[in-house]
């Protein structure tokens, strides 16, 4: 088939940034289908409250805490986030590698302290179905910070290199602190969840 | 003549020879085996995923016939009990892991980005790496048969026959982590295909213009990308039951067996939308072509594919009506599962009234859409019948349920594809398939389905069970049994004769153009088979018909580059340019990290311990798969 040159595009820029970016909307994407994941083990969680007797199944309410320490600590680390989003979308190299070590370290410490969230439940994975689901949804909200924090690390690494000085770094940057958002902002259901149903 | 771009050459003032050479020196996938492994061309991968499950169709198929030799006579003696169970088990799950959800999502891989008029994929390396991970796991289902070590537990694994305490060996944890495998290359499919159909389109193509297969599996995608994380905490929660000593599905701590089937239902019932969808799409997608006139009723088809999309998801416990529901619960989902027949409705009378304001063409393709039609009525009108409670208690587990869906699964997604192929091969290939043989495959498929399949109706109404491996000689199903088997031998003759027909073609068939059909969208307006880069220029759409409107000259945009891979990302609602965007080269990375997954998943069957150390290669290949290499991809 014959071409008809109609629409000239030379002047786009080279890459997109914001809702333009292919990778802006892949973390929208994967942020779908992980928050589906909390919803149907946090569904799990309701469902064997439902069937249960008795709740929590023969173990001591959960300790307020490490888990309110940790919300604390996460709902805190939005602030260096919130700035790091600013400085990555004002292109400032020098405040972005600030804002990433900082939330290097807003990251650590509450997965630090995770471990005695854990044992603030009293109750073993294997004792019963209830320390079965509360070891799940802990677990993999766990995961979550450590899959985005080694994501950070590397980040904060690449920044120091000659790769950083590219546009593409500080979309990445921004896509990092959106998918920190969604660890921080899911993390508050399952608080809810695992720390009032209990009291209920 | 000079090919060597310069930098920041763009396309504009190149005659088309010129363009050509030069878009290929970046985008095609180098030869040999480096290029194997490392391609990430769309169309590569797609041809790989289709051919792949079209070899575990063939495989299912041949656990089909002998459990068809198995119950052609009573007493039957070909198959143990203990083979039986892997035979059914294996081959349910191979059909709807390894075949059914792969093969509409890599037609979607081929066909998506060349509909939108894009030059690859969103995401072309995940979408390698979801190749591979597809791949390992068809290849650990039927490696662990081949061994005696199949899955024995039917492809939903109920509780607790799947749990500790029945399933003994590694059986179940085998048919587990396959679905890890599946699932994770489903959604980094889902995710793509998501990306692709919301950013990529050809400028111009605002959603009212979209063809009816990008809407039918982009909403497909939304409901993989909804409905599977519900079976991966599914069988994660399984394995942790069968390898730490968590009490999920145990009643004796609190667990509970039948929380197993609400969670396998909330994505075993959208799964079968995510086999169905797509097959619609394809058939809207196809019959325009055959009938020389657009759909009827383009708005009232996109509405009923996410209706469609939105009810699949209130179903989920029709298939759990005998287990002692509340009877205010199970008149919900009654409800709703009469409900859904209603946006099926409006795209089958949709269709007919496209045929019939339409001049039909009796080509192979549109004989498949007619085999659908009759089938597929048959299984939606059965589908109201055990959607409803008294009814369902007497034929739930009958081979009546086992009639029921595979009219549905094959009336409503093979014969559309089986016709897809037809119409699609010589856009895959360059090549025709036979129009003789066509005809009879299509003949020989269609009576041979009636044949196999509608027996089991009354088969399950005289009470047989599914899932049995033999059966007495008073229980008089003998005959109905062995004219099943005779017609299934007849079934698998039509889809020998379909495999040979496109194996021939592929090598000797007619040359087929661009545009053999005569069709009006963005694929069929670059060469067959299209070259790496899809299209020279990328196209500008006007119309929801493209390439009927376009007459003689197809609208076309200028300005890209042409010294890196660069594609257009546009608008979500109207399509209009926004940037352009670099889309990545060949890489291994995806081929590392898929074995370092695969280290770690095979490893977790074993030991739990494999995820903490198996996470640190996975991690090794991530950042290496993420690193930048300071290409001109990477410019900005």
């Amino acid at each position: 088939m014959r071409h008809r040159k109609a629409l000239d595009l030379s002047a786009l820029p080279m890459n997109g940034t914001g809702s333009a970016s292919l990778t802006w909307w892949g973390t929208l994407a994967f942020m779908l289908i992980e928050g589906t994941g909390f919803a149907v083990v946090i569904g799990t969680y309701l469902y064997l409250v439902s069937v249960a007797p008795e709740w929590p199944l023969r173990a001591p309410l959960p300790e307020w805490g490490p888990g309110s320490g940790v919300t604390l600590l996460l709902l805190l680390s939005l602030v260096p986030n919130m700035l790091l989003s600013r400085w990555a979308a004002a292109r400032d190299l020098r405040k972005v590698r600030l804002g990433l070590l900082l939330m290097a370290c807003f990251g650590t410490a509450p997965l630090v302290l995770r471990a005695w969230e854990f044992a603030a439940f009293g109750v073993s994975w294997d004792s019963n179905a209830y320390g079965s689901v509360v070891w799940l949804l802990l677990g993999l909200h766990t995961t979550h910070i450590i899959t985005d924090l080694g994501e950070t690390y590397v980040l904060a690494a690449l920044m120091f290199t000659r790769h950083a000085d590219n546009p593409r770094r500080f979309g990445d940057v921004e896509d990092g602190v959106l998918y920190w958002n969604f660890v921080v902002l899911t993390w508050l259901p399952i608080y809810a969840c695992l720390y009032g149903i209990p009291r209920l | 003549m000079n090919t060597m771009p310069q930098p920041d050459q763009r396309d504009a003032s190149l005659e088309d020879a010129r363009l050509d050479i030069m878009l290929r020196q970046v985008w095609d996938t180098p030869r040999g085996l480096w290029g194997a492994l490392a391609t990430v061309d769309h169309k590569v991968i797609a041809r790989r995923y289709i051919i792949t499950a079209f070899v575990f169709l063939a495989f299912g198929g041949v656990l089909a016939l002998l459990m068809r030799w198995q119950l052609a006579r009573p007493e039957g003696q070909l198959l143990g009990p203990d083979v039986y169970n892997q035979a059914f088990t294996v081959h349910g799950t191979s059909m709807m892991f390894l075949f059914a959800v792969p093969v509409m999502e890599a037609m979607a891989v081929y066909l998506v980005p060349l509909m939108v008029g894009t030059r690859n994929i969103a995401f072309p390396r995940l979408n390698a790496f979801s190749y591979w991970m597809y791949l390992v796991g068809g290849i650990l289902l039927w490696g662990a048969f081949i061994v005696d070590l199949g899955p024995d537990i039917g492809w939903f694994a109920y509780v607790p026959l799947a749990g500790p305490q029945y399933g003994i060996g590694k059986r179940v944890d085998i048919w587990a982590q396959m679905i890890t495998f599946t699932e994770i290359s489903a959604l980094a499919v889902a995710v793509e295909i998501v990306v692709t159909v919301l950013k990529q389109r050809a400028p111009g193509m605002s959603l009212d213009r979209i063809p009816l297969f990008v809407w039918a599996m982009l909403v497909t995608s939304f409901i993989v990308i909804l409905a599977m994380p519900a079976v991966m905490v599914a069988s994660t929660s399984l394995i942790l039951d069968r390898l730490v000593g968590t009490h999920f599905f145990n009643p004796a701590e609190g667990g509970d067996v039948l929380l197993w089937q609400h969670l396998f239902w909330f994505f075993g019932h959208p799964e079968v939308y995510i086999i169905f969808l797509p097959a619609v799409g394809m058939i809207s997608a196809m019959l325009p072509a055959f009938v020389r006139r657009p759909v009827f009723g383009y708005i009232p088809m996109v509405l009923a594919l996410v209706g469609t999309g939105i009810l699949s998801f209130g179903l989920w416990v029709h298939h759990m009506f005998t287990t002692g529901l509340p009877r205010l619960g199970e008149s919900f989902f009654t409800a709703s599962s009469m409900a859904i027949a209603v946006p099926s409705g409006i795209q089958i009378f949709c269709w007919l009234a496209t045929i019939w304001y339409g001049r039909p063409v009796y080509r192979v393709p549109f004989l498949f859409i007619l085999a659908f039609f009759f089938t597929f009525i048959i299984g939606g009108m059965t589908g109201v019948m055990v959607a409803s409670v008294p009814l369902d208690t007497q034929l739930h587990d009958s081979y009546f349920v086992v009639a029921h869906f595979h009219y549905v699964l094959v009336g409503g997604a093979v014969f559309p594809l089986l016709g897809a192929v037809y119409y699609w091969f010589p856009k895959f290939t360059g090549r025709m398939m036979s129009e003789r043989i066509g005809r009879w495959v299509a003949g020989l498929l269609f009576v041979a389905f009636n044949f196999t399949f509608f027996p089991m109706h009354l088969l399950g109404l005289l009470g047989m069970p599914r899932r049995v491996y033999t059966y007495q000689t008073e229980m008089a199903w003998g005959g109905l049994n062995l004219f099943v088997s005779v017609s299934a031998v007849m079934l698998a003759a039509g889809f020998l004769l379909f495999f040979l027909d496109a194996i021939r073609s592929a090598r000797h068939g007619e040359p087929a153009g661009d545009n053999p059909w005569g069709a009006a969208t963005l694929e069929w307006a670059t060469s067959s088979p299209p070259p790496s880069y899809n299209f020279a220029r990328i196209p500008l759409v006007q119309s929801a018909d493209p390439l009927w409107d376009a007459g003689d000259e197809l609208p076309v945009t200028s300005g890209l580059r042409v010294d890196r891979r660069e594609l257009l990302v546009t608008t979500v609602g109207g399509a209009l340019p926004e940037a352009r965007e670099s889309s990545p080269r060949c890489s291994l990375w995806p081929l590392w990290s898929a074995i370092a997954t695969t280290a770690l998943l095979m490893g977790s069957i074993v030991t739990p311990w494999a995820v903490v150390w198996g996470s640190v290669p996975v991690a090794i290949a991530l950042i290496g798969w993420f690193w930048p290499g300071g290409s001109k991809e990477d410019e900005s």
